[in-house]
């Protein structure tokens, strides 16, 4: 079996629009999602469960967000770590308040809450564009980190200024507090990835992407085919907030347990965010994860190398990560501005003609 | 002439009543008069050009239609209505669509995407319908994915559907642009300088476009164009506009007769 659409017709425009358009690559889409739900959480064990595993899922739906706004929309935001926290802090106060609560809705409702906030913050995008919409997304950021840390309401008047999840528990299964088992952590943020991917999807592929799309790449030609501005930019702001809101939920209550927010969900959470989706491809949900999947992989990897098998100091491996990181984001930059998303989609086009070159 | 009358014109497209008449238009940037109480208006059906010597205001008359300049004085009126101030996107969804003198195509998008923004009027599913992809949201998409394969026929860029615009050559991206403001299926079409830059081939082409919307799909049509040949062959009647101001209005005839005409587009002697 070749890789082309060659005999494989597509009789119906429900087909035609379908996500994988080749029957090999819906087989690899079903058998991933195979393994993933059938074998990796057999054989998952802790270290790998919290060094890649949950932090790729969880950075996963952030960077799917960010996209949906920056990629899609063409809004630069730098605010990503703050809407984080609103997420995190929205599903701590909502656990708290509500001991009833199951963890699944306490996230999704989280999600909502950080979508209101984007949208509040994002109604400036009217009036500014670019760089200057980065510096107001960056205010947010600065903002909501203080707000966090300044009202002890939201932090429930604790000693440590710290928010600390209560034990959770979905089907039996411990899903969120210190004895949440690797596979359950891991199962919990797959669910979440894979229904949100399917949204995201969904909404780039039909009116509301097309909306966004013609938004980001020509404002003026977007309004006079009957695109309502500030109504588009809006949904994007609403939609890529309830992603990032959702992503901080679960980055609090099942990956870290208790987070203090200036070290969780600083200025350094928004960019490496934003490198994600650099990294990956702008405008493209295969490049959120691709771009998760490198910037959380790559230090894990190098990690593995430079210290378990080569031996090096520590330090001298972490100083090179940063290095080795910030050298590959320029390279990048330079040699593919579309990202991993775009290096995929050549060797796919390539791979449709082989063994032939055009 | 009766302004309410139905007409026939000689190849026997039917001309109706009014569609949009401007009434007295003034618009000024700062101190500059860009156009000068200037009347006229578009009837049904009808192929309607703007013409003029460079920096006469056509295209700002063409961005008072679509919302995007708002005149200091006088008034728009469509359909026998006097049209509030609005936003292009307003304007959009009364059914006047356009097209743009420098090609506006979405870039990172595909050709088919690009024609299926021009349903975006038409489509009204929400996003939560959209985002699960089911009942109404995939119905609508696919009833309009139909409508655009139409227009995609009609205007002959079957084979570029899934390409993106970016790579397309000059000739085919104006050919997409006018494919998208088809889609939106409107009353009243736009076009600012649709033959602008193209070769005799690619104009004799583009012009048997806008016959063929015109005559197939019964839209009035309103185009402003620098080829004289062009305007005075596919066009019903013609304003003349120099210096923000109407020197001429009528039949390619009528106005090919008109003395003032004359003297804007081969200059006067002054003495």
């Amino acid at each position: 079996m070749l890789y082309r659409e060659a005999g494989d017709f597509k009789t119906t425009y429900v087909e035609d629009g379908q996500t994988f358009p080749l029957k090999l690559d819906r087989i690899g889409y079903w058998a991933l999602l195979v393994v993933a739900f059938g074998v990796v959480p057999f054989i998952v064990n802790d270290y790998w469960a919290n060094a890649a595993l949950v932090p790729f899922l969880i950075y996963a739906i952030a960077a799917l967000g960010l996209n949906i706004l920056t990629g899609y929309c063409g809004q630069v935001s730098l605010g990503t770590g703050g809407f984080m926290a609103v997420g995190a802090y929205a599903s701590y106060k909502l656990l708290t308040a509500m001991p009833w609560l199951p963890l699944p809705i306490a996230v999704i409702l989280a999600g909502l809450v950080t979508a209101a906030v984007g949208v509040l913050f994002g109604l400036p995008s009217l009036r500014i564009k670019g760089f200057y919409l980065a510096v107001a997304t960056l205010a947010a950021q600065f903002f909501l980190v203080w707000l966090f840390n300044k009202m002890p309401w939201f932090y429930n008047y604790s000693a440590s200024g710290q928010i600390t999840v209560p034990e959770r528990s979905v089907f039996g299964i411990i899903v969120s507090g210190p004895l949440t088992s690797a596979p359950a952590k891991y199962l919990t943020c797959l669910s979440f990835l894979l229904v949100l991917g399917w949204l995201a999807r969904n909404l780039t592929r039909g009116a509301s992407g097309r909306k966004w799309m013609a938004i980001r790449d020509m404002d003026i030609a977007a309004e006079i085919i009957g695109v309502n501005p500030l109504a588009a930019k809006l949904t994007a702001f609403a939609v890529s907030s309830f992603f990032v809101g959702v992503a901080g939920a679960l980055f609090f209550s099942v990956y870290l347990g208790a987070v203090e927010v200036g070290e969780a969900f600083g200025i350094n959470k928004s960019f490496l965010v934003l490198f994600m989706i650099i990294i990956g491809g702008l405008g493209s949900i295969f490049g959120s994860l691709a771009g998760a999947a490198f910037m959380v992989l790559l230090p894990v990897f190098l990690k593995n190398v430079l210290v378990l098998h080569l031996g090096w100091p520590t330090d001298v491996a972490t100083h090179l990560e940063v290095m080795i990181v910030g050298a590959m984001i320029i390279m990048f930059l330079i040699l593919e501005p579309h990202g991993i998303a775009a290096l995929w989609r050549v060797t796919k086009e390539k791979l449709r003609l082989w063994p032939f070159p055009h | 002439m009766n302004d309410t009358a139905v007409t026939t014109t000689p190849d026997g497209r039917t001309i109706g009543g009014v569609l949009m008449e401007m009434k007295h238009i003034t618009l000024r940037f700062g101190g500059v008069e860009a156009i000068k109480d200037i009347s006229f208006d578009i009837r049904e059906g009808e192929i309607r050009a703007i013409i003029g010597p460079n920096g006469a205001g056509k295209s700002s008359m063409l961005n008072i239609i679509s919302g995007f300049y708002v005149p200091q004085e006088g008034e728009v009126w469509f359909r026998g209505v006097k049209r509030p101030p609005m936003k292009p996107f307003q304007v959009a969804k009364l059914g006047i669509a356009r097209t743009f003198q420098n090609i506006a195509l979405f870039d990172g998008m595909s050709v088919l995407d690009n024609v299926m923004t021009g349903r975006l009027t038409h489509m009204s599913s929400g996003l939560f319908g959209q985002a699960l992809w089911w009942g109404h949201a995939q119905a609508e998409e696919v009833e309009n994915r139909a409508k655009v394969e139409r227009i995609i026929d009609f205007l002959e860029i079957q084979n570029i559907r899934k390409t993106p615009v970016a790579r397309l050559p000059y000739g085919l991206k104006k050919r997409v642009e006018l494919a998208r403001a088809l889609a939106a299926e409107p009353s009243l079409l736009l076009l600012d300088e649709p033959m602008a830059g193209m070769n005799v081939e690619e104009k004799e082409d583009m012009s048997r476009f806008i016959l063929d919307v015109n005559d197939e799909f019964g839209t009035t049509i309103a185009l402003i164009e620098h080829d004289m040949g062009v305007v005075m062959d596919i066009s019903d009647r013609v304003v003349v506009m120099d210096y923000g101001k109407k020197i001429g209005d009528g039949t390619p005839d009528e106005v090919r007769a008109n003395q003032d005409v004359i003297d804007a587009y081969l200059g006067v002697a002054h003495d």
